[in-house]
């Protein structure tokens, strides 16, 4: 199966082929060796390995932080394997957007301002940017901490902060790199409830983790060693924790937010 | 984009972060620029103050003197063999289109009486041209005239210095008498107070009588060649060299000195010296403004210095700016933003301190204060570029960033 990059599909990621390979010394580390996905619309896609098995340098490349050596990569149909610096950033500004395990925020910033960031960058003006930052807020329930700082938050609060932030360009990928790694379960339980909202409102979300317990939350489990995907499988988990959190109102999620 | 507008509040908010270290980085440049505008006014200052002192001698004159002798292969100095007559002053008079006035100066030291008190000083028998080639107003009283000159008339001049001398505080000297080697003389005038001469000495210790009656009372006869100087005022300074040149001709043909023959007198040119004055202080200018400049590229370093650092530690921010969907150029643009506003915010703060300072020190040393626009406009643009010549190496540094590498930064 060749995917020509000419050809439309209606795949948000189809990758072909990708390998990247680091110069470490003499020696050659094939850090992605092989690795050909495509991920529809709306997927909640984890990706589980161990350390050293590829699936940050994928998730780098499929961020469009890193360029792969070889192969090619379709995002939104737009073959972006071989863009500039500078062109990748505009793909990252518009099309994606990123959740860290260590949340990212800029210190002695509110709130708002740190959701308004990518706006700012997106050259939206100064008014609508703080305006879509709050509704951003809103959405994850913490439309009543505008202006605190991120070291008035919790840890949950501050990675709902983060997700506001890649939800505020209204991107078609988010992508969360162990975003509940810095969490305790019951607040990770919150902020991947949050991810499977969006995924449920059409938002492509691939998920790094090496909690299989987290991945479960996920519709497809991707599990890569040595640089190439082992194992591909559709998974049902996630729609149990869907109902349990569509029940769950937003005043809950904001006192459990508070005791966090 | 980011607006710039907006590009400066963010810049500016991020230097307010770090209050205390913003304020001295800003702090060097603040001295660079206040140096700056503060050395070249203090050097202006000086030039100004040296321009009115030689104003007030003349710069359009210029002073004949008899030359060096010549015998035997001995060459005396300067004046040691008088070769001006008094046919040459009037020859210098008539013959020079460039010259106004011409007025001979011989002098001898002499002892002068009042009713109450003696005196030594200069006694100068000149004619009242001398007033003014040597722009020297009269206090009271008048000058003595050309007829007093003709007359031999036993008139004299005094200088503020004779009068303090002679006369009780208060006193009137005009009309009264003073006698010079025991000869009256009727005052008819004081001249105007004209301060220290070029050397150090005292202008005003002097008193001037007719050249005629110098030559016939106080020399005792008159001589064929004039045993002093003649001094010579341009038409304007600009005819000063015209000047000089006409009467070096005019002298050597009366003189009957063949080509490549020495001159047998001199003409000094005093604007000679006035320039030469004016170069030596533009000269503490420049170099004070160059000493100020190094203090300022200083300052640029402290920002080089202070940029870099901030780069470093914001590493991860670079990382998600950039993750977030910051183009390297922003990034440059961001960075480049803040050394700018740090460079700028210390330029105005060092106009103000520059100025400040030159008008304290110009107080101090009663100068006039000369702040140049055309400085403050190049200390300001200088600390700009400063900002960016300094600020661009940090700046690409960040914008060449891996954001993978910056992101898992510690």
């Amino acid at each position: 199966m060749k995917t020509d990059k000419y050809t439309t599909t209606d795949a948000l990621i189809a990758a072909h082929d990708l390998h990247k390979i680091y110069a470490a010394g003499d020696v050659e580390v094939r850090a992605l060796d092989g690795v050909s996905l495509s991920i529809e619309r709306g997927e909640f896609v984890a990706i589980m390995g161990t350390s050293g098995s590829g699936k940050s340098t994928l998730m780098n490349i499929l961020g469009c932080l890193d360029r792969p050596t070889a192969g090619t990569y379709l995002l939104a149909g737009h073959e972006v394997s071989r863009l500039s610096r500078e062109q990748l950033a505009a793909v990252r500004n518009r099309l994606l957007g990123f959740v860290f395990q260590s949340f990212n925020l800029l210190p002695r910033t509110s709130a708002v301002e740190n959701v308004a960031l990518p706006l700012y960058y997106a050259g939206v003006g100064a008014r609508e940017a703080r305006q879509r930052a709050a509704e951003a807020l809103e959405r994850v329930g913490l439309g009543k901490r505008l202006q605190h700082r991120p070291a008035q938050l919790s840890g949950g609060q501050m990675q709902r902060v983060a997700i506001a932030r890649a939800l505020v360009t209204e991107p078609q990928l988010i992508l969360a790199d162990e975003p509940t790694g810095n969490l305790d379960s019951r607040t990770s339980i919150e902020v991947i409830a949050l991810l499977q909202q969006l995924g449920a409102a059409g938002i492509t979300v691939v998920l790094v983790t090496h909690e299989p317990e987290i991945a479960a939350f996920a519709s497809r489990l991707l599990s890569m060693r040595d640089g190439k995907v082992v194992e591909d499988r559709r998974q049902n988990a996630a729609v149990a924790l869907g109902d349990a959190i569509s029940t769950m109102t937003r005043p809950a999620l904001e006192a459990a937010g508070e005791v966090a | 984009m980011m607006t710039p507008l907006r590009m400066l509040q963010v810049a500016l908010g991020a230097l307010l972060r770090n209050k205390m270290r913003s304020f001295l980085t800003v702090l060097g440049v603040v001295i660079g620029v206040g140096a700056v505008i503060a050395m070249v006014s203090i050097g202006e200052g000086a030039k100004a103050r040296v321009a009115q002192s030689f104003e007030s001698i003349g710069t359009n004159m210029l002073v004949v003197r008899s030359g060096s002798s010549q015998r035997g292969g001995v060459r005396g100095g300067a004046g040691s063999r008088w070769t001006l007559t008094w046919d040459d002053l009037e020859a210098i008079r008539r013959e020079v289109p460039a010259v106004r006035h011409a007025a001979p100066q011989v002098s001898t030291s002499a002892q002068v009486l009042s009713e109450e008190q003696n005196w030594q000083t200069s006694v100068e028998g000149t004619s009242p041209e001398l007033f003014d080639v040597r722009n020297w107003p009269i206090a009271s009283g008048r000058r003595f005239t050309a007829a007093e000159v003709t007359q031999k008339a036993r008139v004299a001049v005094l200088g503020k210095t004779v009068v303090d001398n002679l006369f009780y505080p208060g006193a009137n000297p005009v009309g009264q008498q003073v006698r010079i080697n025991r000869i009256p003389f009727d005052v008819v005038g004081v001249a105007a107070e004209k301060g220290s001469s070029g050397r150090g000495g005292d202008s005003d210790d002097v008193v001037m009588i007719p050249v005629t009656t110098f030559s016939a009372k106080v020399q005792g006869g008159l001589q064929s060649y004039i045993r002093g100087s003649i001094f010579v005022s341009a038409i304007s300074q600009e005819a000063t060299q015209q000047a000089k040149q006409g009467i070096e001709q005019l002298l050597r043909r009366r003189h009957q000195i063949r080509p490549g023959g020495d001159d047998d007198f001199n003409v000094r040119d005093l604007s000679e010296l006035a320039s030469a004055q004016q170069e030596s202080a533009s000269t503490i200018t420049s170099l004070l403004a160059g000493v100020a400049l190094v203090s300022l590229l200083v300052g640029g370093i402290g920002i080089m210095n202070i940029m870099l650092v901030s780069v470093t530690e914001r590493t991860r921010e670079i990382g998600l700016r950039m993750a977030i969907g910051a183009r390297p150029r922003q990034i440059l643009a961001q960075f480049l933003c803040e050394s700018v506003a740090l460079a700028l915010v210390g330029g105005m703060l060092g106009i103000a301190s520059g100025i400040g300072a030159a008008s304290y020190l110009s107080g101090r040393f009663g100068w006039p204060m000369l702040i140049r626009p055309d400085v403050v406009a190049v200390a300001v643009g200088f600390s700009a570029a400063v900002g960016i010549l300094f600020g661009l190496y940090p700046a690409r540094k960040a914008s060449l960033l891996d954001p993978i590498q910056a992101l898992r930064y510690e």
